[in-house]
C-alpha cells in the first residue's frame, strides 16, 4: 500500500553500519516525502470538499481507485500519458455528477444523511470495480520510458518513476498553490474555506462552485490512483485499505486546515516509511533482560517488529492528537 | 412561559395504557416461545438466532445515531471484542470446570464491551458530528490492525473456537442443538430490548436526545455534552458486547471479520435501513436486512451490489427508514384520507418496478460478460432465465430502464401531488401532521 514496501534498504538494517544506517534514512525520507505527497494530493480535496460543501466525503479514496483503474484501462488502449489526462477527467466528471445529482439532493435531510450518502457510494464503487476488473490486482505496468533507475545512492538504485510521482505531486501542489493564492476562483475557495455563507450571500452561483470544487477534489485523488496504480497494487480493496489514513489525516491535521493536511499528510507518510523500514523490536531491545513471561502470553507484544506495528502508527497517532489536541494540530474550527 | 414549568410532569400512565404497554411485552415473549413451532426447521431456526444477534447489535447501535446523533463506523468494536472474550471465557470456564452455566456468559460479552466502550469511549466521545465518525473510524482500524498482530489472544486470520456444550448444565440443556440456542438468543434479545427501551425512557435518555438536538442549550441546562454522549457510548458498548458475545455462541468461533469494517457497515446499514427515528426503527432494520442478505445471496451474484443501492436509496429517497415511510401515513390513517394517495402508489409502483427490472438486466447482463465470460449465457438472476447474449434481452432492459425512468418520474409527481392534497386535507380535520 505504501510506496516503502518495496524498499531495498528494509532488510538492510540488521547490519547496523554507519552507511547503511544513512542510507536507509535518505530512501525512507525520499519514500515517505513520495507517499506524504501523494496523500496530500487526496487530502486537499477533501479538505476543500468539507470546507466549502460541510461534508466529509468518503468515497474520496473510492475516486483514487477509480483513477487507477480507469488510468490501468486507458494506458492499455491508448498508452499511459493519455490516461494521466483522461482518467482524472473521467472520475473528475463523475465526481461532478454524484455532486450535482446526489449530494445536492441529500443536502437537505442534513450531514449525516450526506456522510451517509457518500459511505454508500464507496460501498458501490467497491462493488462495481469487482464486477468490472475482478478481485486480484490487475497488471498495470510502469511505462517503459520511465522503467529505468534515476541514480544510485550508496547501493540502491531509486526508480525514475518514483522521482517522476513526486515531480508530478509537487507540480499539482505548487499549481494549487497558485490557483488558490493568485485567481479569482481560488480567491472564493479560499474565503469559502472560513466563511461558507458569507460566500452564498455575495452572489456567487454557490451550486455551480460546489459542483466544480467536487468534481476537482475527485480529479485530484484520481491523478494520485493513476500514478500510484503502476508502483503500488492496484486492486480492488485500495481504497479501503487508504481511506481510513486518509481521514486520519485530515483529522490530524485539522478538520477543514488545508495547511494542516498539508503537515499531517508529510508527517503520516514520513513516520509509516520509516516505521516500514526498521525492523527492532522489545525483544531485540531488552533481549538478555527479557522476563519469563515475556514469552508466553506477552510474546506478541514482545516479539512485534516496528515494522510489523507500521499499519496501525497512524491510528496511534491519532488518539494521541485527540487527547492533547483534539482540534487537530492546526484546526481552529469545531464542527 | 411560565405555564411549561408548571405542567413540568407529564401525565401518569392510565390503567389501560399500563396493560396494553406491559401486554405487548408479554405478547412478544409468547410469540418467541411459538416461533420455532411453527417454523421449526434447523435453517429458520438459525436465521431466528442470527435476526435475535442482529436485533440487539442494531438497536445498540441506534443509541449512539438515533438517540444521541453519534455516527459511528466503528461499532462492531465493541460486538467482536464481547465476541473474542466470551470464547476465551468459555474454553476457560470449560476447562476449569467453573460453576458458570452458558445463559450467563453473554454478560461476560457484555461487560467486555462496556470496559473497551469506558476505555476508548472517553477520547472518541470528545468531538461529535463528522469529527466523531472519523475518530470512530480511525479506532475502529486501531483495533482491527492490532487484533491481526496479537495473535496469540486473537487468533491470527482463522480466530480462535470453542465448545459451547463443555459447561455446567442446566435443567439437562447442553445447548448443542440450535433450537436452544434459539432459546437462549430469544430470552437475551427481549431482556436487551427491553432494557435499551427503558434506557430511552431515564432522564438520561432524554439527555441524550437533548445532546443531539441542541448540544449548546444542553449545556446552558447545566449539562456537559461530552458526558452525556460518553454514557450513551458505553451503554451502546454493553448492548454491543452481549450481541457479539450470542454470535460467538451461536457460531462457535470468533475472528477478525468481527471486529472489522464491514461488521461495522453491515450494522449501520440495518439501523439505517430500519429507520433511526424510531424504537422500533432498528428491528425492522435487522429483520429486513438479515432476510435481505441470505435470501439475495441465493438468487444472484453480486448482491452486495444491490444491497449497497438498497440503501443509496434509501438515504436518497427515505431518509426515515422504512419505518419512518410507514409512520409518516399515521395521520392520514387517522384523518382517513389515507386511500387519497393509494390508487397514486399503484400507478407509481408499475414504472418503477420496471424501471428496476431493467436496472437487474442491465447489471446481470454485464456481470455476465465480466465476471464470468466463458460461462454458457443463459443465465439465471431472481428466479428468471433469460439469455444474456441475444441483443433482444439488451434492448428490452434499455427499454425497460429508460422508458421505465421517463414513466416513473411523471407518476412520482402525481404522487406527490396526491399526498399534498391528502394531508392538507388531514390537516384540516385536525390531525397534526
Amino acid at each position: 500500500m505504501h510506496p516503502s514496501r518495496r524498499n531495498p534498504g528494509a532488510d538492510a538494517s540488521s547490519n547496523f553500519s554507519g552507511a547503511v544506517v544513512l542510507e536507509l534514512i535518505v530512501i525512507s525520507t525520499l519514500n515517505g516525502i513520495l507517499f506524504g505527497m501523494l496523500l496530500f494530493l487526496m487530502a486537499s480535496g477533501l479538505t476543500v470538499i468539507f470546507s466549502m460543501l460541510g461534508v466529509l466525503n468518503f468515497a474520496h479514496a473510492s475516486f483514487y481507485m477509480l483513477g487507477a483503474f480507469f488510468g490501468f484501462q486507458t494506458s492499455r488502449w491508448l498508452g499511459f500519458w493519455p490516461a494521466l489526462l483522461i482518467a482524472p477527467l473521467l472520475a473528475g466528471a463523475i465526481g461532478a455528477g454524484v455532486e450535482r445529482f446526489g449530494l445536492r439532493r441529500v443536502h437537505r435531510n442534513g450531514h449525516v444523511a450526506e456522510l451517509l450518502f457518500t459511505f454508500g457510494l464507496a460501498f458501490v464503487i467497491e462493488e462495481v470495480v469487482q464486477i468490472i476488473w475482478g478481485k486480484s490486482p490487475v497488471d498495470f505496468r510502469i511505462p517503459p520510458s520511465l522503467d529505468f533507475s534515476a541514480f544510485t545512492i550508496f547501493s540502491t538504485n531509486y526508480p525514475a518513476y518514483k522521482m517522476f510521482m513526486l515531480l508530478v505531486s509537487i507540480a499539482i501542489f505548487v499549481g494549487l498553490l497558485v490557483v488558490l493564492k493568485k485567481t479569482r476562483i481560488g480567491l472564493i475557495v479560499q474565503a469559502a474555506l472560513t466563511h461558507p455563507h458569507m460566500v452564498a450571500h455575495l452572489g456567487h452561483n454557490v451550486g455551480r462552485i460546489f459542483m466544480l470544487v467536487f468534481g476537482v477534489g475527485t480529479a485530484l485523488a484520481a491523478v494520485a490512483g493513476v500514478i500510484a496504480g503502476p508502483a503500488l497494487v492496484t486492486q480492488s480493496n485500495m481504497a479501503g485499505l487508504l481511506g481510513p489514513i486518509l481521514f486520519v489525516v485530515v483529522v490530524v491535521g485539522g478538520l477543514g486546515s488545508l495547511s494542516g493536511a498539508f503537515v499531517a499528510s508529510l508527517l503520516i507518510g514520513l513516520v509509516q516509511t520509516f516505521a516500514v523500514s526498521m525492523n527492532g523490536s522489545l525483544s531485540g531491545a531488552f533481549g538478555p533482560l527479557g522476563p519469563a513471561y515475556a514469552a508466553t502470553w506477552l510474546s506478541d507484544i514482545w516479539g512485534v517488529t516496528i515494522a510489523q506495528i507500521a499499519p496501525i502508527v497512524p491510528y496511534v497517532l491519532l488518539v494521541l492528537i485527540l487527547i492533547f489536541r483534539p482540534m487537530g494540530l492546526l484546526g481552529t474550527r469545531d464542527t | 412561559m411560565s405555564d411549561v414549568a408548571a405542567t413540568v410532569a407529564p401525565p401518569l400512565p392510565t390503567a389501560a395504557e399500563k396493560l396494553r404497554f406491559f401486554s405487548l411485552w408479554v405478547l412478544a415473549a409468547v410469540a418467541l416461545l411459538l416461533l420455532p413451532q411453527i417454523f421449526g426447521s434447523g435453517s429458520s431456526l438459525t436465521t431466528f438466532s442470527l435476526i435475535g444477534i442482529s436485533i440487539i447489535f442494531s438497536l445498540s447501535y441506534n443509541i449512539l445515531l438515533g438517540q444521541t446523533g453519534m455516527l459511528s463506523f466503528g461499532h462492531a468494536v465493541y460486538y467482536g471484542l464481547g465476541g473474542f472474550l466470551v470464547i476465551h471465557a468459555i474454553n476457560i470456564i470449560g476447562a476449569n470446570k467453573l460453576p458458570v452455566p452458558l445463559p450467563i456468559v453473554p454478560l461476560i460479552g457484555g461487560i467486555t464491551g462496556l470496559l473497551f466502550a469506558v476505555l476508548l469511549g472517553w477520547v472518541s466521545t470528545q468531538r461529535s458530528g463528522t469529527a466523531f465518525a472519523m475518530i470512530s473510524l480511525g479506532v475502529a482500524e486501531l483495533i482491527a490492525s492490532s487484533a491481526l498482530i496479537l495473535r496469540t489472544f486473537f487468533g491470527g486470520e482463522a480466530g480462535v473456537s470453542a465448545n459451547r456444550t463443555k459447561l455446567l448444565k442446566l435443567f439437562g440443556w447442553n445447548f448443542g442443538p440450535q433450537i436452544q440456542i434459539y432459546y437462549l438468543v430469544a430470552a437475551w434479545t427481549l431482556i436487551a430490548v427491553i432494557a435499551m427501551y427503558a434506557l430511552t425512557r431515564t432522564p438520561l435518555g432524554r439527555m441524550c436526545n437533548a445532546v443531539r438536538d441542541n448540544p449548546e442549550r444542553v449545556q446552558f441546562v447545566g449539562y456537559n455534552p461530552h458526558t452525556v454522549r460518553y454514557l450513551a457510548f458505553c451503554f451502546a458498548g454493553f448492548f454491543a458486547g452481549i450481541a457479539g458475545a450470542l454470535a460467538a455462541i451461536n457460531f462457535e468461533i470468533a475472528n477478525s471479520a468481527y471486529l472489522g469494517a464491514a461488521q461495522s457497515g453491515t450494522v449501520l446499514f440495518a439501523t439505517y435501513i430500519g429507520g433511526i427515528g424510531f424504537f422500533i426503527g432498528p428491528i425492522v432494520g435487522a429483520i429486513f436486512v438479515t432476510f435481505l442478505s441470505l435470501g439475495l445471496s441465493d438468487l444472484t451474484q453480486v448482491w452486495q451490489l444491490y444491497f449497497g443501492l438498497i440503501f443509496i436509496a434509501v438515504v436518497l429517497f427515505a431518509p426515515g427508514g422504512i419505518t419512518g415511510l410507514f409512520m409518516m401515513h399515521r395521520p392520514l390513517l387517522k384523518a382517513g384520507t389515507l386511500l387519497r394517495v393509494l390508487p397514486s402508489y399503484l400507478v407509481a409502483l408499475v414504472p418503477t418496478l420496471a424501471m428496476l427490472a431493467g436496472l437487474v438486466l442491465a447489471v446481470e447482463t454485464i456481470v455476465h460478460y465480466t465476471v464470468n465470460p466463458g460461462d454458457d449465457s443463459h443465465i439465471k438472476a431472481f428466479g428468471v432465465g433469460f439469455d444474456a447474449a441475444s441483443p433482444s434481452v439488451w434492448a428490452m432492459s434499455l427499454v425497460l430502464l429508460i422508458g421505465g425512468f421517463l414513466a416513473a418520474r411523471r407518476t412520482w409527481v402525481w404522487v406527490g401531488h396526491a399526498w399534498n392534497d391528502a394531508t392538507s386535507l388531514a390537516r384540516e380535520k385536525g390531525v397534526a401532521t
